[in-house]
C-alpha cells in the first residue's frame, strides 16, 4: 500500500473523536486562537495564498469566495454536509473521525468574515452523525474554545440537490431545496439574504493545519494549480474499499492499484467513475492522470468529492449509466424545464438501449440533449447529470452499439 | 404520545425550523399528520400550501403514516453493481410487500433510497436510519427478525 498524507484526517484513530481534551492535547483550536490575533484581511489573504480550493467539487479559491463577503452587521458561515454524491463518504469520515477540526476550521472563518453564527447543514441520511455533531459543539461550547461563534446543526431530508449551495440556503429557511438564480452569489447575499460562506467539510478541515503550518507549507503539496490533499472514497471492484488521504499529484492509476490494491479477485480493470454520479467514466488508457481538478478537466472528467467507483472487465457500463440515469430522474427538483424534462427523457432513452430497443437516431438525440442540458440547466445537478452519457459514450461507445437494434 | 402541537411549539422560535419540526414528528410518529401540517404552516407564518409543498419535496419526509420499521435499500450505482436488486427481491419475499408498501400490521414499511454514504461495503440496507452494510440477499430474514 502506498504512503498517504494526512492533513484533515491527521488525527483520525489518533484520538477520541467523543473527547475535546484529546482535540486540544494533540494541537487543537491553536490554529483558531492565532487567526484571531490575525486581522481580517491578512487571514483572508493568508487562505487565499495557500490556494486552498473548494473540496465540494467546484474547485473555487477559497479566500477569494470569503473576500467577496461585504462588512455587514450579520454574516454565517455554513457547512455543507449534504454529502449526497453516491460512492462518497468522505465527509462522514471526516467528521465521525475528529469533529472539533471542522468546528475549528468554521470558527477560522467565522473571525476572517465577521461571523458570529455558523450552520451545519447535515444529510438527513446522517442522523447518527447530527448527534454526535452536536455533542462535540456543545463540548466545544463547554471548553469555551469557540468564544463568540455558535454553531448550530441541521438535517436535510434526503434530497441530493441540496448539496448546490443556494438549494442548501433555502433549506435551511426551511423552504423546498429548489436553487436560486444566481447572481446575487452567496457571498454577498445568501442565508436571510444576509452574506453568507457556504464551504465544504474537507475546505473547513484543511483550515487549522494552513493557519498552523503556512501557506507556502501547503502551497507546495500535490499539483500547483490544486494544492493540498484530497480525501477519496474507494468502492466497487476494488480490493481496499476504504477513505484515503493523498497529495492531488497522485495519479488515478497509484490510487486504484498502490492504496485500492488492484482490481478484486483477481479481474481486469475496465472502467473507473470518479467524482460521483456525476463524474465522466475513465478508461485505462487515462489511469496516468494526476487526480487534481485541472488534469481531471482536462480529460473531460472531473475530481469532484473524490468518490472513486471502480468497475471491472465483467461491468455492463450500458446497465450502470442506465441506473444512473433514474438516479437524476429522481433527484431533479424540477424547477428548470431542461432538467425536469431532460433528466426524464434521458432515463426513458437509456432505459430503451439497456432494454435492446434503441437505434442509431436515440444515440444521436441523447447527444444532443446532453449537450443541452449542459448548457441550459439552473444549477450544478442538470449540467453535470449527462456527464456519465457523454463520456461513456465516448470511451465505450461500443457498449452502446452492441445493444443497438441495426 | 405527544402532541403535535406541542411537538410543533417547540420550533416556533427557530428562524427556518419547519424542516426540523416534521422531523420531530416523524420521530414521534414516523410520519407527518395531516393536521400536522396546517399547524405547522400557522405557527412558521406560511401558506398551507407552502407547508405541504415542503412536506412533500424531502424523500425521507412522509405525509402518509408509516410503519414502525422504515426498511430502506440503497439502490445507487456502487450497491447496484454489487447486487442490490437482489436484496430488493429477497426483503419483498420476507415481508410480502413491493417497494413503497406497508405491511398489513403496520410494522413494515419498504422503500428504495439512493446512496446513504456507507459504499465502503455494497449492498446497504438502513433499518430507521441506521445502516447495515455488506448484505447479501440471505441476510434478510435474519436481519429483519430482529424487528419482530
Amino acid at each position: 500500500m502506498g504512503e498517504e498524507m494526512r492533513i484533515v484526517l491527521r488525527n483520525a484513530d489518533k484520538i477520541d473523536p467523543n473527547s475535546v481534551d484529546d482535540y486540544i492535547n494533540a494541537g487543537g483550536y491553536r490554529a483558531l486562537e492565532k487567526a484571531r490575533g490575525m486581522e481580517r484581511k491578512a487571514l483572508i489573504e493568508e487562505v487565499k495564498k495557500a490556494n486552498l480550493r473548494g473540496r465540494g467539487g467546484a474547485g473555487f479559491n477559497a479566500g477569494m469566495k470569503w473576500s467577496f463577503v461585504p462588512p455587514a452587521e450579520v454574516t454565517y458561515v455554513v457547512c455543507n454536509l449534504d454529502e449526497g454524491e453516491p460512492g462518497t463518504y468522505k465527509d462522514r469520515t471526516i467528521v465521525q473521525k475528529d469533529p472539533h477540526t471542522l468546528l475549528e476550521g468554521m470558527a477560522i472563518c467565522g473571525h476572517a468574515i465577521n461571523s458570529k453564527k455558523g450552520y451545519i447543514y447535515c444529510r438527513g441520511e446522517y442522523p447518527y452523525v447530527v448527534e454526535h455533531l452536536n455533542r462535540a459543539i456543545e463540548q466545544a461550547r463547554r471548553k469555551g474554545v469557540l468564544g463568540d461563534f455558535d454553531i448550530e446543526v441541521r438535517m436535510g431530508g434526503g434530497a441530493y440537490v441540496c448539496g448546490e449551495e443556494t438549494a442548501l440556503i433555502e433549506s435551511i429557511e426551511g423552504h423546498r431545496g429548489e436553487p436560486r438564480f444566481k447572481p446575487p452569489f452567496p457571498g454577498v447575499a445568501g442565508l436571510w439574504a444576509e452574506p453568507t460562506v457556504v464551504n465544504n467539510v474537507e475546505t473547513f478541515a484543511n483550515l487549522p493545519e494552513i493557519l498552523n503550518r503556512g501557506h507556502e507549507w501547503f502551497k507546495a503539496i500535490g499539483a500547483a494549480s490544486y494544492p493540498g490533499t484530497k480525501v477519496l472514497t474507494l468502492t466497487g471492484d476494488v480490493v481496499n474499499r476504504v477513505a484515503i488521504e493523498v497529495p492531488t499529484n497522485t495519479t488515478i492509476r497509484q490510487v486504484i492499484y498502490d492504496f485500492g490494491g488492484g482490481i478484486r479477485d483477481g479481474k481486469k480493470f475496465k472502467a473507473v467513475q470518479i467524482g460521483g454520479t456525476s463524474g465522466g467514466f475513465i478508461p485505462e488508457s487515462l489511469l496516468d492522470t494526476p487526480i487534481d481538478f485541472d488534469s481531471m478537466r482536462n480529460i473531460g472528467a472531473t475530481l469532484g468529492t473524490g468518490a472513486v467507483l471502480v468497475m471491472d472487465e465483467t461491468r455492463d457500463i450500458v446497465d450502470i449509466v442506465t441506473r444512473i440515469a433514474k438516479f437524476f430522474e429522481h433527484e431533479s427538483c424540477g424547477k428548470c424545464n431542461p432538467c425536469r424534462e431532460g433528466t426524464f427523457r434521458n432515463y426513458e432513452i437509456m432505459t430503451k438501449i439497456n432494454r435492446g430497443g434503441a437505434t442509431y437516431q436515440d444515440i444521436e438525440n441523447i447527444s444532443l440533449l446532453s449537450k443541452v442540458m449542459q448548457k441550459a440547466c439552473l444549477c450544478g445537478l442538470g449540467q453535470a447529470a449527462p456527464g456519465p452519457i457523454v463520456t461513456t459514450l465516448q470511451h465505450f461507445r461500443h457498449e452502446y452499439e452492441r445493444k443497438l437494434l441495426v | 404520545m405527544a402532541n403535535y402541537r406541542d411537538i410543533i411549539g417547540a420550533f416556533k422560535d427557530k428562524p427556518g425550523g419547519i424542516i426540523e419540526a416534521y422531523h420531530a414528528l416523524q420521530k414521534e410518529f414516523n410520519y407527518i399528520p395531516k393536521p400536522a401540517v396546517a399547524e405547522a404552516a400557522r405557527v412558521f407564518g406560511v401558506s398551507e400550501a407552502q407547508a405541504y409543498g415542503v412536506a412533500t419535496f424531502y424523500s425521507y419526509l412522509s405525509t402518509e403514516p408509516r410503519g414502525k420499521y422504515i426498511i430502506r435499500v440503497c439502490e445507487s450505482a456502487p450497491c447496484h453493481i454489487a447486487g442490490a436488486d437482489q436484496v430488493v427481491k429477497a426483503i419483498e419475499k420476507e415481508l410480502g410487500i413491493k417497494a413503497g408498501e406497508t405491511t398489513a400490521d403496520g410494522k413494515f414499511t419498504f422503500e428504495l433510497t439512493e446512496c446513504i454514504g456507507q459504499c465502503q461495503e455494497t449492498p446497504v440496507i438502513t433499518i430507521n436510519s441506521i445502516p447495515y452494510v455488506g448484505i447479501t440477499p440471505g441476510d434478510i430474514p435474519a436481519v429483519l427478525d430482529k424487528c419482530r
